[in-house]
Formats: structure tokens, C-alpha cells, sequence
């Protein structure tokens, strides 16, 4: 089957679009962790206490609030799913004690006794934790970053590594912003998710530098945007079908891989997706803009140089 | 065929049968239900799991404690060994604990990592090894000194009150609860305990609340002094680890006044152990019998004598375990008794801690993930279909798309997982990487991912034959065309990967792990064995046309 054979897409001709509607992303993203004070922590970061408890029956979310008032943690957050049976409680405590989830548990049964509701989960960061979590996913992310544009530049240009690495922290802060737009938390399996993205998205930039590097010798004499328009095109067909798989398995992730699992495959499905759209539209782009606006100046020097007009 | 291609057709059959053979291990182990393990012999049992490729706590249920050890408080000396202490104390109390492989590592200057799989009492293990088991005999102070502490809780109670506009409005003097409402606005601390024998108990829906005012005040300030040194508190509050059901039916905890000093600590107990019978009110209940040393049994005879007709409390953990009257002078050698509502598993553990000895240090408990032994089990269960939907969805979308070629892709990526499964159960124990649900959707993300070196190839060895090549020609060009692009690409996944694992903890770890050596198994089974069968169909089979 052959989808995308011999395309003749002008990808660099509407790379100005491309960059408009990249810096809009950019702006929605940024303006929407702003708008709710910041990235939303989980408690692997803000510290404090997370409990998955799950009833017989459902039990709605505001009697485990009564509950939970009751002991003086009314400003917990209740997220319900299963048809209210099944609850995750976030505490957001400076001060949480070890013993703290096993008494809500005990709580909620003595106010509910008709209702058993069993732990499933707990999860305790103390404040130092946290903090040190917050320290190090920053620092992955950054490590990783310097990685990328270490590698691509031995192996590539430094030019190329950069456009790469631009493009990265573009499909991260989008990531980020459709996280915080559809108001989900930032844990360390989130982390564990932009790093793949990280992974996922260079992967496929590289194949279009391969590409482009090859050409460049094969189509010497042709401008640079050509050959990259060429490049583009002779590796859409992988592009999109590697894509197309990824993003079908990262889907049914999403739907069936359970609760636990689900913020997880919902970032990497919108990291797929960006970074297969920054690989075309963002990294190679980048790179032809340096590279011609590098070249207008070194005429232009050349010219000075020369003494002529 | 030449030699070369004969060789590699070898290699490529026999790393792919034993990968299989290894990951049979593993299937074989998770396959298993309860029932059916509980047929085998153990050490069956036991030498399947060892072969297997371990499920992480968040799977098979467990704890994962990440301890701090406060050094703070301690001199130089101790404090140099105080972490190998901590670590021999929290050892042996595991030890006597049952649990299955538990792993217990220092991490850094001070933390302590304690691996509990498969546990079902999660309550019980953190209380047996977060315990210091600071054993303390404190005496108790008397009524005058309760009256200072309760005055001051409650003047500062009511200004903290007014000043967030919490205080109740005045009473009118008319209203016949005049008396009682005054009584709650000004007394808004000690009007809500009841009092026994002069001992204040608050009713346990309300220790809570109790505590959480006496965390806010700042107690320390508020407590009673000595002029000659002003600095520490004469007293310290201490909450009574038992309840009392009172004639309204409901229980109470006590708040026991202590003086700042221990008569002597848990250092002066030679011997513990569980007894029935020390509680006279309870006979059937177990308790913990002490045996004092020498210099433990004199002091404690010298005080009881001294102080007949006052209270002595026996504190564990800042938690007042008993405060009986001293009737008499208890003579040296006499064993001291901790007697409370244990359940005969508490009074076990209570021994053990004091055998074992108290932690060097104060010990929090910075980080802990409990995962319980059902979400595990629904985590695999979910995890497990969506790997079964995934896979069915690519074996589709690449056997349409490539066709036979497609079919030879798949069963790379099926070859690949068995690998992946296989390495993973061989990996060194230490740090064993297990299989974690982070890593479980790590797999399912290889499935995906991991026919990109295929598809490469593939998209390659197309454009070869629009180029007019020879088939065979067009699969060479295009295995080594594609192949530098699948290192460049895989690398940087890898450098990812990597990172991950140097910045990752717990069940990430386990993510970063199956994902990069899911990467280096497809390179092996997507470009050595599929090219193997490509080159077996065009110089044996002499294949005119390639279903690509």
C-alpha cells in the first residue's frame, strides 16, 4: 500500500504558518499554566498525601468530604471514577502523618459502615522529598535536553542540534500546556512521559536530518529549501506510519490502560502527535531560516569584503 | 547461501529460541494463580520466581518507604555510625516479620530504603519500623501543673480565635445556658475534656482537632518553666496510646501532663518479652514484660519508694503507654510490664522493637507508596489487555499496509518482546529491575514504537525498487541505508532513556529500563533477523516479487 508516494508537498513554503500557529500553542500553553497559578504539582512534587480508596457501593464524593471535614481536611481534593465507587483523595498537607490514610479509611467505614471501603493506594511525599523530585525532574529534563543537542551536534551540525533541541522544548511546553489546560497533575510518571516524548520526537527529527544530510550530497547544486522540501516528502510515508502505530497503541493505552496509567498515555498521545508535527514543521524549518539567514550574511560580508556595492 | 548468511541464520534461530526459552520462565510464573502456586512445592515455587522477571510493588502489591534518619540530635561520635545502626535495627526488626524478599538499602547520608512486596499489613509494618521504640519512664505531674498548661492553651486558643474572628459572640446572662456557653468561650480548650481522677480525656473525634490546636499554638511557648532555665519546658503533653470507652459510649483519649525528664529509658531493659496475665483487670490479654538491669532495677526501686501515692508513665514513642500509680517500692529485679488493649500481634511486635533495640535516631518517613494487592491486580489485568488490543491494532495496521513484509515485522516486534521479557528476568539482581506499570505501558509503547526500524527499512527498500533495483539489491541498499538512520534515531531514545534512569526512582526506573532495552532488542530482531529471512526467500527461493 502506498499512501504518500512521490508528494511534492511545499512543507517549507508555509513554514511562517507553521511558526505563527506554533508560537499561538506556545502562548495558549503559557497563558493557561499562568492562568492556574503554575504547572499543577502532584504529590510526588508539592508533597503531601494521595489515597485510592475503593466502596462496595458507590460513595459519593461529598460524604467523603463530610468525612473528611470532620477531621479537619475539608480542602481535600476528591476525584471519582467507576461510578463513584472508586475515589483518589489528595491531601495537600505540610504536615502529614504516616498513620493519616489508614484513619480516613477507618473513618470513612465508621461513618459508612454499611459501605466497606477498602485502601487501594496510598502515595506520601514528605516536603523535603518533594522538593528534591521537583529538583531532579527539572534536571532530567534539562539533562536530557543537552543530551540531544550533544549528540545531533557530533553527528549532525550544531545548527541542526539546535533546531532540534528548539523544537523539544516547543513539544514540552505544549505538552505542558494541554496538561494544565485539561487541568491534570504533573507526577513523576508524567516526567517519565515527556521524557519519552523527548526521545520519541528527536527520533523522528533525525530521520529527517539523515535525510536531508544525504540529499545535500546527492542533490548538490539545488537551494537548501528544496532539498529539504524533498527530504520531508521522501520520509513522510515513515513519518506517518510509525506515527500512525505509536499513536494507535498510545490511544488504546489511554482507554484501557486503567486510571493509574491514564494522565500518562493522555501526555504521550499529545506529545506524539506535537512531536511528529514539530519534527516536519518546527526543527527542519528552524534550521533552513538559520542557514539562509547565515548565508545572506556571509554575501553581504563578502561583498563588504570585496568593496563592491 | 554463503557461509556468512548461514552463520547469521544460526545465530539469529538460536538467541531467538533461547530468549524464548528464558521469557518461558516468566510466563509460566505470572500465569499462575494462588491456588495453583499453593500446590507446588516452595522451592518450586521459589526457583520459578527467581527464574521470572519480577512484578514491582505497584503490581504485585507492597511497600515502598524511603526513611530519614534525623542525625541532628546526635553527638559526632554516634552520629558517624548511626546510619549502620539504623539499618542492623531495621533488619532485624524485618526479620521477625514476615515478609517474602524484602529489601531494605541505604540511599545518600541518611535515608534508608525499605522494599516490602506482597504485603498485606501495611499498618503493622510501618508501625514495627518506623517505631523508634523509645522507651522512656516518666513521671507524671500533678493537678496544679495540668490547671497551668490547660490556662494557657486556652488564653492562647481564644487569641488566635478572636484574632481570625473564629470566638464565639459573648452570651447573654439571661440564657439559661449562660454558664456553659461562657464556659466554651472562655475555656475553648480544656471545656472539652472530661476529667477522671483529675487525668483529662478528650473524646477521640476530637484528638485530632486537639492536636492540630496544640501544633498551631506552638505549645512549647506556652508551657510552664523553670526560672534557672528558661529555655526548655518543665513539662511536655503526652497523648495515651490506648482509648478509654467512657459510660456515653464513646471512647476517650487521655492527655497526660510529664515532666520534660525520663526517670530512664529503654536502655536500662535487658530482656522483653510477651506474657499473658500482667494486667489484672484483663487477664487474658498479653502484655510486654521488662526485665531492668542492674542499675535500671536500683533506680527504679529508689524512686518508686520516694514517690508512693504518684503517677509513672510508661512511654513509648512520646505515646503514653500506661501511667499506673506507685502503690508500694518496687524492689530491684522485679520485671516492669507494658499492658494496654494489645492484640497478641501487637504485644509481639512491641517485644521485638525493644529486643531489637530503639533506632539510634528519630526516624520520619519521607516518602511511601502503598499499593494494595486488588489495584495490582487490576493494574496487570488492565495493563495486559490494552497490550493485547495494541498489539492486534499494529499486527493490522502494518500486514495492511506492508503485507507479507508486514507479517515479517510482527514477528520481529513478537521476537522483540520475548527478548525484552528474557532480559529483564536475567538482568543482575541488584538493582533488580522488576516489572513495574510504568514499565508495563513502556512495553506497550514498544510495540509501537519498535516497528519504526521496520517501517525504515521498509520505506527504504521501496524507494530502492521504484529506483529500478533488483530485489535483492534494493533489500541490501535498504538495510544499510536505514541502517545508520535507526542508530541515530534509537541513540537519542537511549540518551533519554538513560537520564531517566539517573534521575528516576521506584517503578520510572523500571520504565526507563524496558524501554531502552526494548530499543536495543529491536535492533537486533528488526535488522539481523528480519534481514536473515529477507535474504533466505531471495537466494533460496529465488522470490520475484517482494509483498512489501
Amino acid at each position: 500500500m502506498e499512501l504518500f508516494l512521490n508528494t511534492k508537498i511545499n512543507f517549507m513554503g508555509v513554514r511562517r504558518v507553521a511558526f505563527a500557529i506554533s508560537l499561538v500553542m506556545i502562548g495558549i500553553s503559557i497563558i493557561s499554566i499562568i492562568a492556574h497559578g503554575g504547572v499543577r504539582l502532584g504529590v510526588d512534587f508539592s508533597g503531601g498525601i494521595l489515597l485510592q480508596v475503593q466502596s462496595e457501593k458507590p460513595l459519593p464524593a461529598q460524604d467523603i468530604r463530610a468525612t473528611l471535614e470532620k477531621m479537619g481536611m475539608g480542602d481535600a481534593e476528591i476525584q471519582q471514577f467507576g461510578h463513584e465507587s472508586e475515589s483518589i483523595i489528595r491531601i495537600a498537607q505540610s504536615k502529614t502523618t504516616p498513620e493519616l490514610a489508614t484513619n480516613i479509611v477507618k473513618a470513612l467505614n465508621a461513618d459508612y459502615p454499611d459501605n466497606r471501603t477498602e485502601l487501594r493506594r496510598q502515595e506520601l511525599v514528605g516536603p523535603k522529598v518533594g522538593a528534591e523530585l521537583r529538583r531532579t525532574a527539572t534536571l532530567a529534563i534539562l539533562f536530557a535536553l543537552i543530551g540531544m543537542l550533544i549528540y545531533i551536534w557530533f553527528r549532525f551540525e550544531f545548527m541542526f542540534g539546535l533546531g532540534g533541541v528548539v523544537a523539544l522544548a516547543h513539544d514540552v511546553v505544549i505538552t505542558l500546556g494541554f496538561l494544565s489546560l485539561t487541568n491534570r497533575e504533573i507526577t513523576l510518571t508524567i516526567i517519565a512521559a515527556l521524557l519519552t516524548i523527548v526521545g520519541y520526537s528527536i527520533n523522528d527529527t533525525i530521520v529527517v536530518y539523515d535525510r536531508i544530510r544525504e540529499n545535500r550530497k546527492k542533490m548538490y547544486g539545488k537551494s537548501l529549501v528544496d532539498i529539504v522540501n524533498v527530504s520531508v516528502n521522501e520520509t513522510l510515508s515513515r513519518t506517518i506510519v510509525t506515527g500512525m502505530s505509536t499513536i494507535f497503541v498510545v490511544t488504546i493505552l489511554y482507554f484501557m490502560g486503567g486510571e493509574v496509567i491514564r494522565d500518562f498515555a493522555f501526555a504521550l498521545l499529545v506529545g506524539v502527535l506535537v512531536g511528529t508535527y514539530s519534527s516536519i514543521y518546527i526543527a527542519t524549518p528552524l534550521v533552513v531560516d538559520w542557514q539562509l539567514s547565515l548565508d545572506a550574511r556571509r554575501r553581504s560580508a563578502l561583498r563588504a569584503a570585496s568593496g563592491r556595492p | 547461501m554463503t557461509p556468512k548468511m548461514r552463520w547469521q541464520a544460526i545465530l539469529v534461530i538460536v538467541v531467538i529460541g533461547l530468549c524464548v526459552w528464558r521469557a518461558s520462565y516468566t510466563i509460566r510464573f505470572l500465569s499462575l494463580d494462588d491456588a495453583e502456586k499453593a500446590q507446588m512445592a516452595p522451592e518450586q515455587v521459589a526457583a520459578l520466581a527467581s527464574k521470572s522477571l519480577p512484578l514491582g510493588l505497584d503490581l504485585r502489591g507492597g511497600m515502598h518507604l524511603v526513611l530519614e534518619v534525623d542525625r541532628s540530635g546526635l553527638p559526632a561520635d554516634e552520629a558517624a555510625d548511626a546510619m549502620d545502626r539504623a539499618l542492623e535495627v531495621i533488619r532485624n526488626r524485618i526479620d521477625q516479620f514476615n515478609v517474602a524478599e524484602p529489601s531494605i538499602q541505604r540511599e545518600g547520608d541518611n535515608r534508608i530504603i525499605v522494599q516490602l512486596p506482597g504485603l498485606q499489613d501495611e499498618e503493622r509494618a510501618k508501625g514495627l519500623i518506623g517505631k523508634t521504640a523509645l522507651l522512656e519512664f516518666v513521671p507524671v505531674e500533678g493537678a496544679d501543673q495540668i490547671d497551668l498548661v490547660f490556662r494557657a492553651v486556652d488564653r492562647a486558643l481564644m487569641d488566635t480565635m478572636a484574632a481570625h474572628g473564629e470566638l464565639p459572640p459573648l452570651p447573654d446572662a439571661a440564657d439559661p445556658g449562660y454558664q456553659a456557653a461562657l464556659l466554651t468561650r472562655e475555656h475553648p480548650f480544656s471545656a472539652r475534656a472530661r476529667y477522671l481522677q483529675q487525668v483529662p480525656f478528650f473524646p477521640e473525634e476530637l484528638v485530632p482537632w486537639a492536636q492540630q490546636q496544640l501544633a498551631r499554638l506552638d505549645v512549647d511557648a506556652l508551657l510552664p518553666r523553670d526560672p534557672e532555665n528558661p529555655l526548655v519546658p518543665r513539662v511536655r503533653i503526652g497523648w495515651s496510646e490506648e482509648t478509654l470507652t467512657l459510660e456515653d459510649g464513646k471512647p476517650y483519649r487521655a492527655l497526660y501532663v510529664l515532666s520534660k525528664d525520663p526517670l530512664m529509658t529503654g536502655t536500662m531493659v535487658a530482656t522483653a518479652e510477651v506474657r499473658p496475665g500482667l494486667d489484672e483487670d484483663n487477664p487474658n490479654a498479653p502484655g510486654v514484660s521488662l526485665r531492668l538491669n542492674r542499675q535500671g532495677g536500683r533506680l527504679f526501686a529508689d524512686y518508686t519508694g520516694d514517690h508512693i501515692g504518684e503517677q509513672l508513665a510508661i512511654v513509648l514513642d512520646s505515646k503514653v503507654q500506661s501511667a499506673p500509680v506507685i502503690r508500694d517500692r518496687i524492689p530491684a529485679g522485679t520485671p516492669a510490664s507494658i499492658t494496654g488493649n494489645f492484640a497478641d500481634e501487637e504485644a509481639r511486635d512491641l517485644a521485638i522493637v525493644l529486643r531489637a533495640g530503639k533506632l539510634p535516631a528519630p526516624m520520619t518517613i519521607e516518602e511511601e507508596r502503598t499499593v494494595g494487592p486488588s489495584l495490582g491486580r487490576d493494574s496487570v489485568a488492565q495493563g495486559v489487555r490494552a497490550m493485547v488490543v495494541g498489539f492486534i491494532a499494529v499486527v493490522l495496521f502494518m500486514v495492511i499496509y506492508y503485507k507479507l513484509s508486514g507479517a515479517l515485522a510482527i514477528g520481529a516486534l513478537i521476537a522483540n518482546l520475548f527478548a525484552l521479557v528474557a532480559i529483564m528476568s536475567i538482568l543482575p539482581t541488584d538493582p533488580k529491575p522488576a516489572l513495574t506499570l510504568p514499565g508495563l505501558a513502556g512495553i506497550i509503547l514498544t510495540i509501537g514504537m519498535a516497528v519504526d526500524a521496520n517501517v525504515l527499512i521498509f520505506e527504504r527498500i521501496k524507494e530502492e525498487l521504484r529506483n529500478q533495483k533488483t530485489i535483492r539489491a534494493a533489500i541490501r541498499d535498504g538495510y544499510d541505508r536505514a541502517f545508520l538512520t535507526i542508530l541515530d534515531s534509537n541513540l537519542t531514545t537511549l540518551i533519554a532513556a538513560a537520564v531517566l534512569w539517573k534521575f528516576g526512582t521506584g517503578p520510572v526506573r523500571g520504565f526507563a529500563v524496558t524501554l531502552s532495552l526494548g530499543i536495543i532488542a529491536s535492533m537486533f530482531t528488526a535488522i539481523v533477523a528480519t534481514r536473515v529471512v529477507y535474504d533466505f526467500l531471495t537466494v533460496h527461493r529465488n522470490v520475484k516479487r517482494l509483498s512489501i
